[in-house]
Order: structure tokens, then C-alpha cells, then sequence
């Protein structure tokens, strides 16, 4: 667009601005969000939506877990610092439980909220009703290297096996030319390392808590978990993975220094944008491994936007919600950086799209988001809805606690044995302290 | 015999302090060289010092992001509130501590400093239900106040052992000659107090600039100060060394500049009473 | 000498800074003392009535407890004993004649503008980090294998960042002192032949002794509550927590603020164990 272009498309939405205040009132919204890609381009398209409604936006872009602590205890206190928060699938049960989040289930027709994928839908609803509206959602796949994986003289299978990943992690490595055949997040933190490992476990047949809320670190499963996770990323793993998270894995991917990666389905198009990723046209997609179990190790998440119940806002926080999750935010982004930028994983029609469809890991990721059942994540039943978590307010916090014994792990500090009796420990008394 | 400093002593002194010297301020160097490299540089190995492709790039993408003039505005406006505030309140009480003292003098400055012992993040659901009552959440004037009360023991330790050294017959004699306590405090007292006041000034407004902790949990948009500017940009996707070092710099500048040029008279006043 | 009136003048004018200190204080610690009795979970709908001692009991008897007492101490001790023996190195050499002596105490003072979260992020990543970080670059240059400092050596890297921190204040201070050294008395030391590492013994060091006591005192206020260093840095993993952290842990992760009051009142007492012995140091110190 053209200095003058924007200039007149400006004040053409200054007009209409205008325009529109005599009718409804124009609002200021405050929204916190995190600082990931995709809301940082959402940031920068805010004037479409002035344009379009009238309403300002005010953002707040916090780090994750910077954002987490301000959101829970402005909604917690009901601070009303917000309009629209950012949240995801693991606070939004909990927070509508507690009656602290207007319900979205009269959004417009033209919305189409029967359009939202279903497994992104479930997961953000309780009750049967629509608490927060997907931005983007994601699944995690394998991402991986195809020269080196040729290299190596394998071939990734559409759906591998982790003795498999594990034989192709070792033929990849070469530590003399830093290329660390897998690239794993070790971080403690629940949404971080603690999402992956907890994930990778059900893979193996292990699971948090039994039928009557008793913690499972103790069972053979979650020593099978660690051992294995161990001796690969030793074997092939990056130096000092233990406080690797997605981001520090991300730049390592794209700098070339990953064969195999298996993280969230969003990096997809990080690693694949020339001009980010060294390595964007040498990198193949395949579905998160399994042991045969029947259960494979890919998690489900989305972040949404929610309305914290009492806002005064209401009715332009849900034009806000129509816009920036609405299918005319997808064909703007699609316009403005093409379609691989557009945020993914949260509508069926943008999978239906002839246009998405074309774009190299769309495919596999659709396939991934289709095949997690948030509702019966394990092998063995649990009483918990949640892949990577379990969506009880007490999860958190113990799941940090538990990921950072891990992490210990991983940097060498303790064995499996030692981590997994403090974890039991910790967990049993943390459930103890909420009642269970 | 009079102490002679050989031009050779002299020389190893000056070499050695600047290495020194070099070495503690090396990391803002490397910070701020960094934010004038593109990603791909930041992260090169072997790393480049000086020769590189200079690039304002990154601040572009900051101030594209981010509206820094707010973020800016409001640190000065709250880092200064408080401070000035906490003058005001924290001068008559000093006065009073060091030309009036009582047995109880000591006990009140000690029990004064150890208010600031208290861990914050323990009493931020009881702070953060005070704000909502009196409604100032995300606002400076809330700020002003949270961080002068913060700041308050330091600025009455610091201004009670300025007024101490003041000699009391000087004051005495003011009054002889009838002036009235305010006079006392204003014409006489502040004027010699001027370089210990200058110093508890810049000190505290460092310290409230660089206070992270109430300046993220009680903002949101509004009153949000570079603390909350700099936590968008501690771990944003892919590479970001670059754009982190231009944050960095941008939320260090104002505060560095100001502290060089002001830092004789913050070096002659910060003493604490440690000198007698 | 203070007259009635003055000192009730003096009363007044106290006053203001007392009362605000004293509403600052009993506010929120009231209110923290009534939450820590409470079974009080934001994340399930609030204040759930009376608790008695649970919390209190369960917040000592975690496993995390003691070790994040143990973390507390080596961090403030740790800090205190670099910037205190670093700073007084660097306070000596300031005080020689020198060319460009403004210059080099910018160059020393510049890291105490720097705001915790900045300091944090930037030794985390562009320093510290075991791939990309400079710190690997040189070690790689010299064939040695990048340590990972903030997994395996976390307390010591976090000390090294808070000592950067804080360094310039100590120094500052002590070059105050150092400055106001009586050289005559230097002198006749030096012309009675005392060696230099006596004459820092028996002149400089017990000159400094109020100086130091001056650091160590508001050091350690500041020192026992950082948060911002660890939190961005190794998020309380890798044996790092300190209490101010475990508190965070339970007020704002577990979200059991209830518990985490508790662990707030035990920071208190902490706090004022602390502070008693300093006081007590510091109160010698200062009527001499």
C-alpha cells in the first residue's frame, strides 16, 4: 500500500469513525495478549478493525508467563484492568466454572461459530457453551530436516514409531558440525517442558492421576518416559536442553542446528519463512510419535480470547472477538503476507480452502489437531479432560513444581528415581492441600 | 617525604582501571552494539564487534510495536512523582529525627527500613484488592504512591544522616535571630542540605525507575511503565537478540544518561552516614 | 537545647512519613495475617472459610522449605561477600591517581541504572545462553565446551548477575570512605615501614567499618526480596528458589493464596531475624 493509500484509508475510517460514534458509542478496548507472532500481527492490523467498528484498542503484550500471572489476578480479584484477555484452553473451563467469563453463544450469523473447529470448540467451552473464540490453535507434529534425514539414508515415515525418531535422531547428529539430531523442550515450566514431556508420557501408556485422583509418578510408565526422553536428547540432543522451550528450539531449528524437532504445529510456518529460517525449503512435517499404545504424543491447545464477566464493554469486546477470530481476519492476513501466515488450527472452512490447502503443512497439521482427544487422553482412563494438562485449577502449579524436578533431570542434577519420588511427593501433597 | 606518584605507577593504575572499568560496563556495550546488528549478526559466530552493517532496524520494528513516548512518559512521571512526594514527606521528618531526636529516634529508622523487608509478591492479592476499592488500578497516581511508600525509609535514612552532619549551633543561632521553624527548614537548613537532597533525589529515582515487580502487577495499558515495555520482549518467537538489545537499550538509555550526567553530585551525597 | 514546643513541633512533623509507613505496613500484613488462616483459592471461587493453622503447617513441612531458606542465604551471603571484597578492591584503585578517573567510575557505576528484568534478559540470553550466547563463542574459541550456566551452575550465575548489579553501589560507598581516609596517618604507617597488606589491615579496614556495615545493611534489604534475576532467568528450576520465590509459587502458580500467606508471614519473621542482627551490628556501628 502506498504512503497516500494508507493516508486515505485512514481518514476514510476516521469518517466512518466518526460516523459510527453518532450511532453506537465508540469504545476503547483494553486487551492483554502474549507476545507470539501471530498476535504481534494482529497488534499491527488493529486499524482494520477501528476502521470497521470504531473502537480503539489499547494492548498489552506480555511475555507468557508474565501474562498469566496478570490475567489470573486481575480475573481472580474481578480488577476489570481488561476487556478482552488471552487465554487458553486450560484456563478457560476453569475460569467459566467460576462464572468468570461472559459466554459466547450469541455471536452474529455472519460470525459462524459452527465453523470453529470441533476439537478447538470443546476444549473452550463448558458446559456445551462457547466461553472464548479461537485465535489460532495448534497441535504438535515432528518437524524435521529432509536433507539430513536423506543424509542418514532414512525415510520418515507419515506416522513414526519414538524407536524410530530415536534410530533417526542418532544417524543425524553431528556434534562437530553442530547438528544435534532432535531438538526437545527440557524447560521447566507446565506450559513449557512440562506440556511436552506430559504429552510425550501418554504415548507411553502413563497418565497423572488414576480414577481417584491419586498421582502416577510412582508407576513404570513415567520411569519408561524419562529414561527414554534422557538417553535421546543425551545422545542427541542440543547442549543444555534442559532450559530449552519453544522459542530457544525455534532459533535453534532455524539456524539450521536441528534434524528433528517435535514441538507445536504453528512453528510450521515460522521454519518455513525465508526470511526467518535458514532452512525453510528443507523441512518435512509427519505426526508426533507413538509405542503402539494406541495413544500418540501430540497435545491440543489454542489461545482465545475471552471477556471477563462485569466488563462494561461487552458488545464491542464481541466486535472485537467476531474480528479478529472471524473468517475476514484470515483473508486479511492472507492478503497482506499470504496465506502460509494466517493464524492456523482454528476454523474447518480455512482447511477447506483451496488456497490453505496448497500450503506444505496444512495437511499434517489439521491431521495432527484431528487426532487429539482432549476428552480420553490416555491409555489407561483418567478423571481429567486435558492432553498436556489436566484442566484443574491446582495443575499449574504442581505441574510446574514437577517439570522443574525434571529439569533437573535433565541438566544432570538428579536421577530419574530421585525426580520422580519428589514429584510423586509434591503432587500428593499439593491434591492433599486442595481437598482431593 | 611527600607522597611523589611515579608517572610508571600512575600508568599501571590507569591501565588496570580501565580494564576494569571496560569489563564491568562491557555487557551494556555489548548490549547496545547489539541492537544496531541484524539477527543473523547478533548470533554470528565468531561474533562481530565493530564491523557490521550498522542498522537501526530493530528500533524500527520496537517503535513500531510499541508506543515507547508512553511507556517512557509514564516511568518519568512515576519514577519522579514518587520521589518528589516522598521529599516532601520524608524532609520535615528527618529534620525532626536529626535536631530533635529522642530515645526512640533509632528504633523508628530501623523500624522504618525493615517495612522494606516485607516480600512483595506475598501482599499483592491484599494490595491488588486495595487498588480495586479505591479505584486506581492502572493508574500513575496509584503507582506514585506504591512506590513512594516503598522508597520512603531509604529517603528518610538517607536525608537523616545529611541533616546530622549539619551542625546544630548554626541552626540554634537561626533562631536566635527569630526565625520561624518553616524559615529554619527552608533558608537555612535546605540550602546546606542541597548536595545530600540532590543525591537522595537521583537515588530514589533510579531505584523507582527500575522498580519491576508493582509497576507490571498493578498497570495494565494506561500507567504502564518501560518495565512493562520490556516484559513484551523477554521471549518473543525465532531469533531476537537483535530486537531484545534495542528494547534493552531503549528502557536503559534515559536513565543512563541522566545517572552520567548527574553522577558527581549522586557519588559526593551517597554516603548513607558511612563517612563521620 | 529542643524546647517543649519544638518537640512536639518535631512530633508533627514526623508525623506523616510515620503514619503512611505504618498504614503501609499493618494494611496489607493484617490482611495477609487473616488470608494465612484462611482456606483462600482464587481458582476456586475464593475465600472457602477457616483454615487454622493448615497452611502454616504445610508451608514449613514442604519439602521445598528448608532448601529455599538455604537458596535465600548463599544468595544474599554470596552477593555480599563479592561486592563488599570487590568493591573495596575497586574503591582503592579508584581513589589512585590516574588519567581518565571520571571516565572509568562511569564505566563502574553504569550497571546499577540497569533495571533488574533488563539485566536479567540480557545475561540469560546474549551472555549466558550455551548455544548462541558469547560466553560459548569464547569458550568455543579457546576448544572448551560451553558450560550451561543457568542449569548447572544457576546459584552461582545468578549471584554473578546480582554482584554485577550491585558492585557500583558498594563501590560507591566505599569510595566515599576511602576518600576520607587520614593520609598524614597513611603516611606515618608508610614511614614506619608497615608493609601494605598491614597498614590495609590495621588503617584502611577498620576505617571502612561503618562503610560496610552501611552496604551490607541496605544490600541486604533489597537482596533478600530479588525476584526479577530468577524469575526470567531459571524460573525457581535448578535449585534457585528462594522463599520469595516459593511464595510466588504458591501464591500466584498454585494460586493458593491462603497457603502462600502463610509462607509471606514466615518471610516476615525471616525478615526480622535478619534484620535484628543487623540491627544490631549496624546500631553499634552507627553510635560510635
Amino acid at each position: 500500500m502506498t504512503l497516500s493509500g494508507k493516508f486515505s484509508s485512514t481518514a476514510l475510517g476516521l469518517i466512518a469513525a466518526l460516523s459510527m460514534s453518532s450511532a453506537a458509542t465508540s469504545e476503547e478496548l483494553t486487551i492483554a495478549t502474549v507476545n507470539n507472532g501471530d498476535m504481534i500481527r494482529m497488534q499491527g492490523l488493529t486499524e482494520d478493525f477501528t476502521e470497521k467498528t470504531g473502537h480503539t484498542v489499547e494492548w498489552v503484550t506480555l511475555e507468557e508467563n508474565v501474562l498469566r500471572q496478570r490475567v489470573t489476578t486481575d480475573i481472580s480479584t474481578k480488577g476489570g484492568a481488561f476487556d478482552l484477555m488471552t487465554i487458553g484452553m486450560y484456563e478457560t473451563p476453569i475460569w467459566a466454572k467460576n462464572g468468570w467469563l461472559v459466554p459466547l453463544d450469541d455471536l452474529s450469523d455472519e460470525y459462524n461459530a459452527d465453523d470453529i473447529l470441533p476439537a478447538m470448540a470443546n476444549g473452550l467451552s463448558y458446559d456445551g457453551t462457547l466461553y472464548a473464540a479461537p485465535f489460532y490453535g495448534e497441535s504438535s507434529m515432528i518437524m524435521y530436516r529432509t536433507d539430513l534425514m536423506e543424509k542418514a539414508g532414512l525415510t520418515m515415515p507419515e506416522a513414526p514409531t519414538w524407536d524410530f525418531i530415536k534410530e533417526a535422531a542418532i544417524a543425524m547428529t553431528d556434534r562437530d558440525n553442530e547438528i544435534n539430531g532432535i531438538c526437545l523442550r527440557g524447560k521447566a515450566g507446565w506450559g513449557e517442558g512440562g506440556a511436552f514431556i506430559t504429552a510425550m508420557s501418554n504415548s507411553f501408556g502413563a497418565r497423572w492421576f488414576d480414577e481417584n485422583w491419586k498421582p502416577q509418578f510412582d508407576t513404570q510408565p513415567w520411569a519408561d518416559t524419562l529414561n527414554f526422553y534422557v538417553d535421546l536428547m543425551n545422545e542427541a540432543g542440543p547442549p543444555g536442553y534442559a532450559t530449552n522451550g519453544f522459542n530457544e528450539n525455534l532459533s535453534l531449528f532455524q539456524q539450521g542446528k536441528c534434524g528433528m524437532w517435535i514441538d507445536a504445529t504453528v512453528a510450521a510456518s515460522f521454519v518455513t519463512n525465508p526470511n526467518d529460517s535458514t532452512v525453510a525449503d528443507k523441512v518435512g512435517f509427519a505426526l508426533a510419535p507413538d509405542n503402539g499404545l494406541g495413544k500418540r504424543s501430540n497435545w491440543l491447545w489454542a489461545w482465545a480470547l475471552a471477556i471477563p464477566a462485569g466488563t462494561e464493554k461487552e458488545a464491542a469486546a464481541k466486535e472485537f472477538i467476531e474480528w479478529a477470530t472471524g473468517t475476514s481476519y484470515i483473508e486479511l492476513v492472507a492478503e497482506k503476507e499470504g496465506w502460509a501466515n494466517v493464524p492456523p488450527g482454528a476454523r474447518t472452512s480455512l482447511y477447506e480452502n483451496p488456497n490453505y490447502q496448497s500450503v506444505p503443512f496444512a495437511k499434517m497439521t489439521l491431521d495432527s489437531i484431528l487426532s487429539a482427544d482432549p476428552n480420553n487422553p490416555t491409555v489407561d482412563p483418567v478423571p481429567y479432560v486435558g492432553i498436556q494438562f489436566a484442566a484443574i485449577p491446582e495443575f499449574a502449579g504442581i505441574a510446574t513444581e514437577v517439570s522443574q524436578e525434571f529439569s533437573a533431570v535433565y541438566a544432570g542434577q538428579q536421577t530419574v528415581e530421585e525426580a520422580l519420588e519428589k514429584a510423586q511427593a509434591l503432587t500428593t501433597d499439593a491434591m492433599e492441600a486442595a481437598g482431593y | 617525604m611527600a607522597r611523589t606518584v611515579t608517572t610508571n605507577r600512575k600508568l599501571i593504575n590507569t591501565l588496570i582501571a580501565w580494564t576494569i572499568g571496560l569489563l564491568i560496563f562491557f555487557p551494556i556495550l555489548w548490549t547496545i552494539l547489539t541492537s544496531f546488528k541484524t539477527e543473523a549478526q547478533a548470533i554470528s559466530d565468531p561474533p562481530v564487534f565493530l564491523f557490521f552493517d550498522w542498522t537501526l532496524e530493530n528500533y524500527a520494528v520496537v517503535q513500531e510495536r510499541s508506543n515507547y513516548m508512553r511507556f517512557l512518559w509514564n516511568s518519568i512521571i512515576i519514577a519522579g512523582g514518587s520521589t518528589v512526594l516522598g521529599l516532601i514527606i520524608a524532609v520535615p521528618a528527618a529534620w525532626s529525627m536529626a535536631f530533635v531526636p529522642s530515645k526512640r529516634t533509632k528504633d523508628i529508622l530501623l523500624w522504618m527500613l525493615s517495612t522494606k523487608m516485607l516480600p512483595a509478591v506475598g501482599v499483592l492479592y491484599p494490595i491488588y484488592l486495595i487498588f480495586i476499592q479505591l479505584g486506581i488500578l492502572d493508574t500513575r497516581a496509584g503507582l506514585v504512591i506504591v512506590l513512594m511508600l516503598i522508597n520512603l525509609p531509604i529517603i528518610v535514612w538517607m536525608l537523616y544522616t545529611y541533616f546530622k552532619e549539619i551542625p546544630g549551633e548554626i541552626l540554634e543561632a537561626a533562631r536566635m535571630d527569630g526565625a520561624s521553624l518553616k524559615d529554619e527548614i527552608l533558608y537555612v537548613l535546605t540550602p546546606m542540605a542541597v548536595p545530600g537532597i540532590a543525591s537522595t533525589l537521583l537515588l530514589n529515582f533510579i531505584l523507582a525507575w527500575n522498580e519491576a515487580f508493582w509497576t507490571l502487577n498493578l498497570t495494565a495499558a494506561k500507567a504502564a511503565p518501560l518495565t512493562a515495555f520490556i516484559a513484551s520482549y523477554s521471549s518473543p518467537e525465532g531469533l531476537f537478540y537483535a530486537k531484545l538489545s534495542a528494547a534493552s537499550t531503549m528502557a536503559i538509555a534515559p536513565i543512563l544518561v541522566l545517572g552520567w550526567f548527574s553522577q558527581k553530585q549522586l557519588v559526593r551525597g551517597l554516603t548513607f552516614g558511612a563517612v563521620k | 537545647m529542643a524546647t517543649q514546643q519544638s518537640r512536639s513541633a518535631a512530633r508533627l512533623m514526623m508525623a506523616p512519613a510515620v503514619i503512611l509507613l505504618l498504614g503501609w505496613m499493618l494494611v496489607p500484613l493484617i490482611m495477609t495475617l487473616w488470608f494465612s488462616f484462611r482456606v483462600y483459592l482464587p481458582m476456586r471461587g475464593g475465600d472457602q472459610g477457616w483454615a487454622g493453622l493448615d497452611n502454616y503447617i504445610r508451608f514449613v513441612s514442604s519439602s521445598s522449605f528448608w532448601p529455599s531458606i538455604q537458596v535465600t542465604l548463599i544468595i544474599v551471603g554470596g552477593v555480599l561477600a563479592i561486592t563488599i571484597v570487590f568493591g573495596i578492591m575497586l574503591a582503592l584503585l579508584l581513589d589512585q591517581p590516574m588519567w581518565g578517573q571520571g571516565i572509568v567510575r562511569i564505566l563502574v557505576i553504569a550497571p546499577f541504572f540497569v533495571m533488574p528484568t533488563v539485566s536479567a534478559l540480557v545475561w540469560k540470553n546474549i551472555f549466558m545462553d550455551p548455544v548462541n550466547g558469547l560466553f560459548a563463542h569464547l569458550w568455543k574459541f579457546f576448544g572448551a565446551t560451553p558450560v550451561e550456566w543457568l542449569s548447572q551452575a544457576s546459584l552461582q550465575s545468578i549471584i554473578m548477575i546480582v554482584s554485577w548489579q550491585w558492585l557500583p553501589f558498594a563501590t560507591l560507598i566505599l569510595l566515599t570512605a576511602v576518600q576520607s581516609l587520614d593520609s598524614e596517618q597513611m603516611e606515618a604507617a608508610e614511614m614506619d615501614g608497615a608493609p601494605v597488606h598491614k597498614r590495609f589491615w590495621f588503617l584502611t579496614l577498620p576505617h571502612l567499618g561503618r562503610a560496610i556495615t552501611i552496604v551490607v545493611l541496605i544490600q541486604t534489604i533489597f537482596l533478600l526480596s530479588i525476584f526479577a534475576e530468577i524469575f526470567v532467568t531459571t524460573g525457581g528450576a535448578f535449585g534457585t528458589r528462594t522463599l520469595t520465590y516459593l511464595i510466588f509459587q504458591r501464591v500466584l502458580e498454585s494460586q493458593n493464596v491462603g497457603l502462600g500467606s502463610a509462607g509471606g508471614v514466615y518471610a516476615i519473621i525471616l525478615a526480622n531475624i535478619v534484620a535484628i542482627f543487623l540491627m544490631r551490628i549496624v546500631g553499634k556501628n552507627l553510635d560510635k
